[in-house]
C-alpha cells in the first residue's frame, strides 16, 4: 500500500506567490498590462479608484494618531490592503450588497457613506451609526447596500450566502460580496457557508483578503493547503487566485465572480493575495511575531504605489495632482474628525432602545433605575 | 372546531401563515419532502415547493446563519433544529448576531427568525434528545422565548411570533407533541406574546409552569385540592420577556409560590422568577418560594422519570409550602 504524497503548504508569504501559476496577476512590474485579464478601466476610473485609495491610507494613518492620542479607543485598518478592498467594492454593481468584515471601510466609502458618519462612529457619538453601541470600524450603511459588522470572525459569511439565496429565490438580479480574512477560513461559518452556497447555487462572491496574518497566526498555521482559493474546489465553487496587491487583477477577478452569479452559476471564491502592514488593530504590536524584513518586501509591493507608477506611465497622475489629492483629503478629515469630536455622546436612555422592536417592562424599569443612578466619575 | 393535537395544529398555523404571506420559508433538516421527524411540516413541501419548505444540510449553523441572511432580505425564514440538543452550533449564529442585529446596527438591521424546536424529556431521548435549554436564550438580551402548552395555543403562538418583528425562540415540548389535544379553530387568530394564562384559580398557591409540565403541575394541583389546598395553576406561554403582571398579583394572592421547570435547577429560568418575585412582592410572601426542577446532572436516559419534576415531586412541595 502506498500512501499518497502529501503536498506541503507553499505560504512563504513571499511576495513572489503572486507569480506562482494560475494566479491572476495584470500589472508586471515593468509597467505594462496582460492584456489576457486587464478590465481595461477607462482614465477617469482609474484616477477615481486611485483618489480614493490615497483618501483611505491617509484616513487609516490620522486613526492611528488619533488612537496613539487617546481621542478615539480604537482603529482597525487596511493599510495594504486597498487595491483588495476598493478593487472589489468598484467592480460591485450599485445594486449589489456588500457584507463586510471589519476592515472594508473603504469598500463603504466607495459605494457613498458619507465620511462623516464614519468619523462619528470612530468617536462613538450621538450621530453614529450604531449609536455608540459598537467599538470603532463597526459601523453600519444600509443605504449604500452596506452590511452590519460584528466582531466573531466568519459569522458573515452564512448570512451573506442566505441573503443572496433570498435573491435568488425572489428571482432579483443581485449578487453579494462577502469580505473575510484567511484566519476567518478556519471558522465554522466559511466551510458552512460554503457549503450552503455550493448547493443552492447562490449568487455569492466569497473574497478572501489573505493578507499573510490573523493577529500573529501565519497563513501556515490556519491551513496545510496550498491555497486558500482550492478550499472552493471542496464545495463545488470555482475559485481565483489574484494578486491583491493589482488593482487591475482584482477588479478583474471580482468581475468574473459577479458575472457567474448574474448567469446564474452560482458562487466564486476568491483569493486576494495581499499584505497587511499594519498590526493587526492599534491594540497589536506585530513586531513580537514578525520579521521587519518580511514587511519591507511587502512594502515594495504597495498597491498605491503600484496604481501610482500605472497612472504616471500613462500621463494621468502628476505630483501636483498627489499633493491635490491629499490636501483634500487632509482638509476633509480635519473637518470631519472637528465636527465628530464636537458631537455629544448618545443620551442615557438610548442604551435601551433597539434591543426590541417595542421597548418591554424590564427594560424600561431597568432604565428608570439607571436614570435615578449617579453617572460614572470617568469615562473608563 | 376540529381536534388537533400539538404537532397538527402547529402545522396548520404554519400552512395558514405561508398561504398569507409569501415572505414566510421553512428550512431545516428533514423539513422537506418527509415533513420533518416529528411530521410537525408533513404536506408543506407539496403545497409550497422546493423553494418555499427547504431541506437543508446538516448544520445548524449553516441553517440559522443563512436563514438570519434571507431575513436580511427580506423573508421571513422559519427555521427547524431538528431537537432543542442540537441548537448549540448555531448558539453563534443566534446569540451574537441574530440577538443583537437590530441594536448592533442602530436599528438599521432588524433580522427577524421564528427558530422552532422540539424540547423537553420524558421520550426516553437520553442525554442528546431531552434538554430544555430556555434559559441559557433568555439571559441572551434581544431573543424572545415561546413554550406553548397546548394545540390552541401552539398555533396562536406561532402566528404571533412569524408577525412579531422580534427574533423568536419557539420552543415545542415535544412530549405532548401528540399528547395534548384539544379544539382549534381552523382560521386565523393569534395568542398575545408575552400574555400569561391562568388555566386553574386558586387562593393558596401559586405554581408556575410551561409546557409539557404544566400538566404536572395541574395533576399536582387536583391532588393538592383533595388535601384541602387550593392552587392557582400559571402557565406562562410566553417565556421572555415574561408577563410580569400576571405572576405578581397571583403572588400577592397566595404569598406561595412553587415554580416547575425541566431544566437544570442552577441558572434555571426558576431562579429568575423567584428574584423577580421576591423584588416585586416580598413582603405578601407567606414562605419560601420553592423550585422544583430538573437537577443539575446531564439528563439520564433509563432515570428520566426520576429526573423529570413530575407531579409526585410536585405535590410535596405544595404541601410543604401551604403548611409552611
Amino acid at each position: 500500500m502506498t500512501l499518497a504524497a502529501v503536498i506541503p503548504a507553499k505560504h512563504s508569504r513571499n511576495p513572489n506567490d503572486v507569480l506562482a501559476p494560475g494566479v491572476i496577476r495584470v500589472m508586471k512590474d515593468d509597467g505594462s498590462v496582460d492584456p489576457l485579464h486587464d478590465p481595461a478601466l477607462s482614465d477617469s476610473e482609474l484616477v477615481s479608484i486611485y483618489t480614493a485609495m490615497v483618501r483611505v491610507r491617509l484616513l487609516d494613518d490620522r486613526l492611528v494618531s488619533l488612537q496613539r492620542q487617546g481621542r478615539i479607543g480604537f482603529h482597525i485598518g487596511s493599510i495594504g490592503e486597498e487595491a483588495a478592498i476598493l478593487g472589489s467594492a468598484f467592480a460591485m454593481r450599485k445594486d449589489d450588497w456588500i457584507f463586510p468584515c471589519y476592515r472594508e471601510f473603504g469598500a463603504a466609502l466607495w459605494r457613498g457613506m458619507e465620511l462623516q458618519r464614519y468619523i462619528d462612529n470612530m468617536f462613538g457619538n450621538a450621530n453614529d451609526t450604531v449609536k455608540g453601541r459598537q467599538m470603532p470600524d463597526h459601523y453600519t450603511a444600509r443605504e449604500v447596500h452596506f452590511g452590519s459588522i460584528s466582531s466573531p470572525v466568519g459569522t458573515q459569511i452564512a448570512q451573506a450566502v442566505g441573503f443572496s439565496w433570498a435573491a435568488k429565490l425572489k428571482g432579483d438580479d443581485v449578487a453579494t460580496i462577502v469580505y473575510f480574512g484567511d484566519g476567518a477560513t478556519s471558522a465554522n461559518d466559511f466551510h458552512t457557508g460554503l457549503n450552503f452556497a455550493g448547493v443552492f447555487k447562490t449568487p455569492t462572491v466569497f473574497f478572501c483578503r489573505n493578507n499573510g496574518w490573523a493577529i500573529s497566526v501565519p497563513t501556515e498555521r490556519q491551513t496545510a493547503s496550498a491555497s486558500f482559493a482550492e478550499k472552493g474546489q471542496a464545495y463545488g465553487i470555482p475559485s481565483i487566485r489574484c494578486d491583491g496587491n493589482d488593482l487591475l487583477a482584482v477588479v478583474s477577478a471580482t468581475r468574473e465572480a459577479v458575472a457567474r452569479a448574474a448567469r446564474g452559476d452560482g458562487s466564486t471564491l476568491i483569493e486576494a493575495i495581499t499584505y497587511r502592514l499594519s498590526g493587526h488593530s492599534t491594540s497589536d504590536d506585530p513586531k513580537a511575531y514578525r520579521q521587519e524584513n518580511e514587511v519591507e518586501e511587502w512594502r515594495r509591493r504597495d498597491p498605491i504605489a503600484r496604481l501610482r507608477r500605472l497612472l504616471t506611465t500613462r500621463g494621468l497622475w502628476t505630483d501636483n495632482d498627489q499633493t491635490a489629492a491629499e490636501g483634500a483629503a487632509q482638509e476633509e478629515m480635519k473637518q470631519a474628525i472637528a465636527v465628530a469630536e464636537k458631537t455629544p455622546l448618545p443620551a442615557q436612555s438610548t442604551m435601551f432602545e433597539d434591543v426590541y422592536a417595542e421597548t418591554p417592562w424590564h427594560l424600561r424599569e431597568q432604565a428608570e433605575y439607571l436614570a435615578r443612578c449617579p453617572r460614572p466619575v470617568s469615562k473608563h | 372546531m376540529p381536534q388537533m393535537n400539538m404537532v397538527q395544529a402547529i402545522n396548520d398555523g404554519l400552512r395558514l401563515e405561508m398561504r398569507r404571506d409569501p415572505r414566510v420559508v421553512v428550512m431545516g433538516e428533514d423539513v422537506g419532502k418527509v415533513g420533518g421527524v416529528f411530521r410537525v411540516t408533513a404536506g408543506l413541501y407539496d403545497e409550497f415547493g422546493d423553494d418555499r419548505v427547504i431541506d437543508t444540510p446538516l448544520s445548524e449553523g449553516g441553517i440559522i446563519g443563512t436563514a438570519i441572511g434571507m431575513a436580511l432580505y427580506g423573508l421571513v425564514p422559519v427555521p427547524e433544529i431538528q431537537f432543542a440538543d442540537f441548537i448549540f452550533p448555531a448558539y453563534d449564529q443566534i446569540v451574537s448576531e441574530l440577538a443583537k442585529f437590530r441594536y448592533r446596527s442602530g436599528g438599521q438591521y432588524p433580522a427577524k427568525l421564528v427558530i422552532r424546536t422540539p424540547v423537553g424529556g420524558g421520550i426516553r431521548g437520553g442525554l442528546y434528545h431531552s434538554q430544555s435549554p430556555e434559559s441559557v436564550f433568555i439571559h441572551s438580551p434581544g431573543l424572545k422565548v415561546v413554550c406553548p402548552s397546548n394545540p390552541h395555543d401552539a398555533k396562536g403562538l406561532l402566528l404571533a411570533s412569524i408577525r412579531d418583528p422580534d427574533p423568536v425562540l419557539f420552543f415545542e415540548p415535544k412530549r405532548i407533541y401528540r399528547a395534548a389535544k384539544g379544539e382549534v379553530s381552523e382560521g386565523d387568530y393569534t395568542v398575545p406574546l408575552s400574555k400569561a394564562a391562568v388555566v386553574r384559580e386558586g387562593s393558596q398557591v401559586s405554581v408556575i409552569a410551561w409546557g409539557a409540565m404544566l400538566y404536572e403541575a395541574l395533576e399536582a394541583a387536583n391532588q393538592a385540592q383533595s388535601q384541602g389546598i387550593e392552587c392557582e395553576v400559571l402557565d406562562l406561554r410566553t417565556l421572555w420577556p415574561v408577563d410580569i403582571d400576571a405572576i405578581v398579583p397571583s403572588v400577592k394572592k397566595t404569598g406561595r409560590v412553587v415554580v416547575v421547570h425541566e431544566a437544570p435547577r442552577t441558572c434555571g429560568f426558576g431562579g429568575e422568577i423567584i428574584a423577580l418575585i421576591n423584588e416585586k412582592a416580598f413582603l405578601h410572601l407567606e414562605a419560601p418560594p420553592v423550585r422544583v426542577t430538573g437537577f443539575d446532572t446531564p439528563f439520564p436516559y433509563t432515570l428520566e422519570m426520576d429526573y423529570l419534576p413530575l407531579a409526585h415531586r410536585i405535590l410535596p412541595a405544595i404541601v410543604e409550602t401551604a403548611r409552611y
